[in-house]
């Protein structure tokens, strides 16, 4: 079998962190900010690519908590020399704001949610395949 | 088999990691590698993938021609720069012996691909891949990865990685065995020598 590869293409170039806690009433709303880091030498899409083939930046969630606002920072449009156009990408460290709502019903107590990036990064030489980072962070509900 | 698997994957490994460690911002030459002797070449491994218009389509099924084997995707910036290269190289090249083959690892599939083949004007076969032949060219996970393949069916360089234009002129032209110009003599034939004047056959 092969496997070299593996090593290359299993490289780290994002990583995704979000506050451990969060309290909030039922009914009630909360922000969280989710800290990304980019390696350098590394860009990724941004939530809204310049170009159709392009792999936007998606954030998704699973848990009792309803996102009801995401708000990603304002990208930054990079040339690069593959491109004939600036890209719409996020480099280096940037957050993601996210507004929660918990929601009439839902039940006391503490609930984990999980947060699933989906994003595509590249080099001005090379890109890798998309991936999907994880992000979890525990809602204390009242 | 596995003694040519290890070797691409060693190959793959080490080229990306000399890519990756490398700070340039032009495209030549660090990147790329310079042909293999013909005797340490490897056989490149056999596939059967699915054209655009669903025939299976093998890799055996070039034996005999100069081969350059490029994986991509639809969202890969610098593969795209790279396509209307190979596009011209195949107009120019493929009545002397040699033949694109484009590997598509795009998980949307031929409607995501199919349109931009058409926006991209590509002229040689595009086939769909997966991660069995993926692997069979060690992972192949950072695009584009390209492999010369020479008409043994050895794999004669890898290119992790964008690379010049001419790298690949300079690496086909020696496969090919033909001393003409790929962008200022179209016909290909200004020295005289057919491709029937290719590299000797080593190992």
């Amino acid at each position: 079998m092969i496997r070299p590869a593996v090593g290359l293409a299993q490289r780290k170039v994002l990583s995704v962190e979000a506050p451990a806690r969060v309290t909030l009433e039922k009914g009630g709303e909360t922000q969280v900010t989710i800290r990304v880091k980019v390696s350098p030498g590394y860009h990724v899409n941004s939530d809204r690519p310049s170009d159709e083939f392009l792999i936007p930046l998606r954030l998704h969630w699973e848990g009792p908590l309803k996102p009801v606002e995401t708000r990603f920072p304002e990208p930054k449009q990079e040339r690069y020399g593959f491109a004939e156009k600036p890209l719409s990408v996020f480099t280096g460290d940037f957050e993601i704001e996210v507004r929660f709502r918990a929601p009439v019903g839902a039940a006391a107590g503490e609930a984990p949610m999980t947060g699933k990036l989906r994003y595509q990064a590249c080099t001005d030489k090379l890109c890798l395949p998309p991936r999907t980072a994880t992000v979890q962070f525990t809602a204390e509900i009242r | 088999m596995r003694q040519s698997q290890w070797w691409i994957g060693a190959v793959v490994l080490g080229v990306g990691a000399a890519f990756l460690g490398c700070g340039r911002s032009d495209y030549r030459t660090a990147e790329a590698t310079s042909l293999k002797p013909a005797h340490e070449r490897n056989m490149a491994p056999d596939f059967a993938l699915k054209d655009a218009d669903g025939r299976t389509v093998r890799l055996s099924d070039y034996r005999g021609k100069v081969v350059l084997l490029n994986f991509w995707a639809t969202w890969c910036g610098p593969c795209k720069l790279e396509i209307p290269w190979f596009v011209e190289f195949e107009k120019q090249l493929k009545d002397k012996g040699f033949a694109v083959l484009g590997v598509s690892l795009d998980e949307g599939g031929w409607d995501v691909v199919k349109p931009y083949l058409e926006r991209a004007r590509v002229n040689y076969r595009v086939l769909m891949g997966n991660d069995d032949v993926a692997n069979l060219y060690g992972g192949v996970e950072s695009l584009p990865t390209t492999f010369l393949i020479d008409r043994q069916g050895r794999i004669a360089s890898v290119h992790v990685g964008l690379v010049s234009k001419a790298d690949y002129e300079n690496d086909i032209k020696t496969l090919l065995g033909q001393d003409f110009s790929l962008l200022g003599d179209p016909a290909g034939d200004s020295a005289g020598r057919g491709a029937g004047a290719a590299e000797s056959p080593v190992g």
